[in-house]
């Protein structure tokens, strides 16, 4: 570790949330139907859009309404998706003649993308034509993400408005995301990667003569409008196949800095719009203190195990110098590798800047379990704000048995009906990673996709679930993962991670939102303070800790301690 | 029910048109005409000719060129259509042989220790640069080929080395096939 990689860790983090709180302040008056400064352009296509639709904007939905339009769109655009994929060597824009896509991927990728997870069963850059990446893969980028958006603005609403049944409409909170907030961000974006050097283009191929006389094909596309709305909403698939380390996604320390930022911008900037939502900034930021403090953690045990190198490759003359660089590329260095490693994985982005299984065995470890905590650190785009909402009612539950009051959050009581949901949410990731990677285990069809022997094994088992179920999307790729049996179970497991998740979820904010809220009381526990932010850190690290340690020590701990012997599988 | 799945499918539509046409398409013409060198893959020429990109590695084997780092896309490393890494972990029985074969093969070259990219893939298998250790390391052995004084292959390492942004983000570097094109271009093309 160096002071300069430091500086560049903090540089970029106080860049995000120095450009967060004013985005998250627009959000705020976006979502609360205020002007802004693209109201004028903006606001006649918002009524063209309602007027075609039939939605009456006015009209607002009870949590049940809200939940079912969210599910009828995202089931809509899943058949539409999975058709675009089957269909694809009859439509047009398929310069390259790829084949129709198989329907065990296609089922996977089409879940994949409306789960706003991004899994990559396939190398875009040999299976997808350029009609399924744009009117395809890049749509779900913006609906799944703006979704999440809609989803984590209901939450809030339910904490901020009193004795009321409803919580906004779905049909308005989806249009102006995407209109307001997803699409101008993502032009601004899009321009600024084509700049460092990003591809934008409808053609196929360029064949190149290499200096020594070799031919080589170098592929190409629409490659910075996907990256754009790729990072700004978390989603993380990539056009090519080793994603954001492909220099035609990154090609520079100046875009690998565009795309640290704008993946964790509207994820950060949600909490400002949260604190403003309900009426008090401090609620926002404490969640947020929550967020970076683990982030910081996490990128400085990174950081640390990819600078300390390998000791075989030591031993054997390998220059200490420049740490760990199987998978890694000379231009990121290992700093801005190790912030994008963690920032990647406690986002639901799963974009990557360099190969997560050739990290050393405790650099792999972190964003294994940063996915595993949750997906809240500061989590996807609207799913780490209401992921985080569902931990603080945990919170303020435990704080409540300690001095025996009847908990309450945002002067909300938390009683038992609120409990039950946010324990049946929060068994559903555990259930579906662990579930499924003890099955996989076990079953030698499983077993023969496995790219590495020995505890890694296990840990890219256990990645794949854990990044499906939590929407990640980022993999200990290697692990052949497009047979039916991964394809299949892994699209199951993201489903879960999205769909069974969320509804609990939605219930939770339509018991909330209405109850009167309360005025705080010289009893009530103080949600904004110190205390409450040690708490909550303490409840998302012993909940991740309890459940995934023995698999995790099984896996990445165990390889840590085989690696100072020299030991190799 | 129905009329959920009427306004669905309405939006369905519509943000397929806005986001999956109308934004790239019009993205795709504004970047084509603003910046139609960076949207259509930073293509070097010479002699009219596509020689490869500026941002993509390639293989080169000769002595009388810098070499990249291995490369894992494709079955022969650098192939621009099919990005990989090794995936390989460090406790790969795999990745340790490979590692050990490249230390060989260049151990013969210099006596300098090995900058560790010298003999590890990069994540896309595609990486364009070396470090500027790795580069140093090389200098001799490309001055010995060429038969011209190492000094003269310094000079040219010195002006192509890419110095990190701001003097902060990202490392010191040295795009291989633009330092080659730099060699050809001064030195003369030589095969070795």
């Amino acid at each position: 570790m160096t002071i300069a990689g430091w500086l560049q860790i903090t540089l970029i983090l106080c860049a995000v949330i120095a450009s967060a709180w004013p985005l998250g302040l627009y959000m705020a008056r976006v979502f609360r139907g205020e002007k802004t400064v693209l109201s004028p352009v903006l606001s006649p296509l918002e009524r063209i859009i309602y007027i075609a639709a039939k939605v009456d904007p006015k009209k607002e939905q009870t949590w049940l309404g809200y939940t079912l339009a969210m599910l009828a769109i995202n089931g809509l655009g899943f058949l539409l998706l999975y058709a675009l994929m089957r269909f694809q060597h009859l439509l047009p824009l398929n310069p390259h003649g790829f084949a129709a896509v198989p329907s065990d991927l296609a089922f996977n990728t089409a879940l994949s993308f409306v789960s706003n997870t991004n899994w990559q069963s396939y190398g875009g850059e040999t299976t997808m034509s350029h009609l399924v990446q744009m009117a395809g893969l890049t749509v779900q980028n913006f609906l799944s993400a703006a979704t999440g958006v809609a989803l984590a603005l209901a939450v809030t609403r339910a904490f901020a408005r009193s004795g009321v049944t409803s919580l906004g409409n779905f049909w308005v909170d989806l249009t102006r995301a995407t209109l307001y907030v997803l699409l101008p961000l993502s032009i601004i974006v899009a321009f600024a990667f084509a700049l460092t050097g990003v591809p934008q283009t409808l053609a196929a191929n360029t064949e190149a003569t290499t200096l020594e006389g070799a031919k080589q094909i170098i592929a190409l596309g629409p490659v910075a409008s996907q990256e754009a709305i790729k990072q700004i909403g978390t989603n993380g698939g990539g056009f090519f196949n080793v994603n954001a380390a492909h220099p035609f996604e990154n090609p520079s320390a100046w875009s690998n800095i565009l795309s640290i930022w704008s993946m964790l911008l509207i994820s950060t900037a949600l909490t400002f719009t949260f604190g403003r939502l309900v009426g008090d900034m401090r609620q926002g930021l404490a969640l947020l203190t929550v967020m970076y403090a683990l982030l910081v953690n996490g990128v400085a045990i990174v950081y640390a195990a990819e600078t300390s190198g390998v000791p075989s490759q030591i031993a054997a003359g390998v220059d200490p110098a420049m740490g760990n660089m199987e998978g890694k590329e000379v231009r990121f260095g290992q700093a801005l590798t190790a912030l994008y490693v963690v920032a990647t994985t406690g986002l639901s982005c799963g974009a990557v800047n360099a190969m997560h299984n050739s990290l050393t065995p405790i650099g792999g470890l972190v964003p294994l379990f940063m996915i595993q905590l949750g997906e809240i650190l500061p989590g996807g785009v609207g799913s780490g704000l209401y992921g985080i909402v569902v931990m603080a009612i945990l919170t303020v539950f435990v704080a409540g048995l300690m001095v025996g009051r009847t908990p309450e959050y945002l002067g909300k009581k938390i009683e038992a009906r609120e409990m039950k949901l946010a324990v049946l949410a929060i068994l559903i990731l555990p259930l579906a990673i662990l579930g499924f990677t003890a099955a996989s285990a076990m079953l030698p069809l499983a077993l023969s996709s496995l790219a590495n022997a020995g505890p890694r094994g296990l840990t890219e088992i256990l990645y794949a679930y854990s990044s499906a179920a939590g929407n990640n999307g980022s993999a200990f790729a290697g692990l052949t993962a497009n047979t039916p049996w991964y394809n299949t179970t892994l699209g199951i497991a993201m489903l879960l991670g999205r769909f069974a998740y969320v509804v609990p979820v939605m219930a939770i904010a339509g018991a909330v939102v209405q109850k009167t809220k309360v005025a705080a009381s010289p009893g009530t526990f103080p949600t904004h303070g110190g205390m409450f932010v040690g708490l909550l850190i303490g409840v998302i690290l012993i909940l991740g800790g309890l459940q995934y340690f023995p698999s995790l020590a099984l896996g990445s701990i165990v390889e840590h301690i085989l690696m100072q012997t020299g030991k190799t599988f | 029910m129905y009329s959920t799945f009427r306004s669905a499918a309405t939006l369905l539509i519509l943000f397929t048109l806005l986001t999956g046409a109308a934004y790239p398409l019009a993205l795709t013409g504004l970047t084509q005409v603003i910046l139609p060198e960076q949207a259509n893959g930073s293509v070097i020429y010479r002699d009219d000719k596509v020689v490869g990109s500026n941002l993509i590695g390639q293989s080169f084997a000769s002595a009388v060129y810098f070499h990249p780092r291995p490369s894992a896309a494709g079955q022969n490393g650098y192939d621009a259509a099919a990005s990989s890494g090794s995936n390989l972990g460090p406790l790969s029985v795999k990745l340790n042989e490979r590692i050990a074969a490249s230390l060989t093969a260049i151990k013969d070259e210099n006596l300098a220790p090995v900058p560790a990219d010298a003999v590890t893939t990069s994540s896309s298998g595609l990486d364009p640069h070396i470090s500027l250790a790795n580069a140093l390391r090389q200098v001799e052995r490309v001055a010995v080929a060429r038969g011209v004084a190492a000094s003269q292959i310094q000079r040219i390492v010195d002006r192509v080395a890419e110095q990190p942004l701001f003097g902060l983000f990202g490392e010191p570097q040295v795009n291989v096939l633009r330092i080659n094109i730099a060699l050809d271009a001064e030195l003369g093309k030589k095969n070795g």
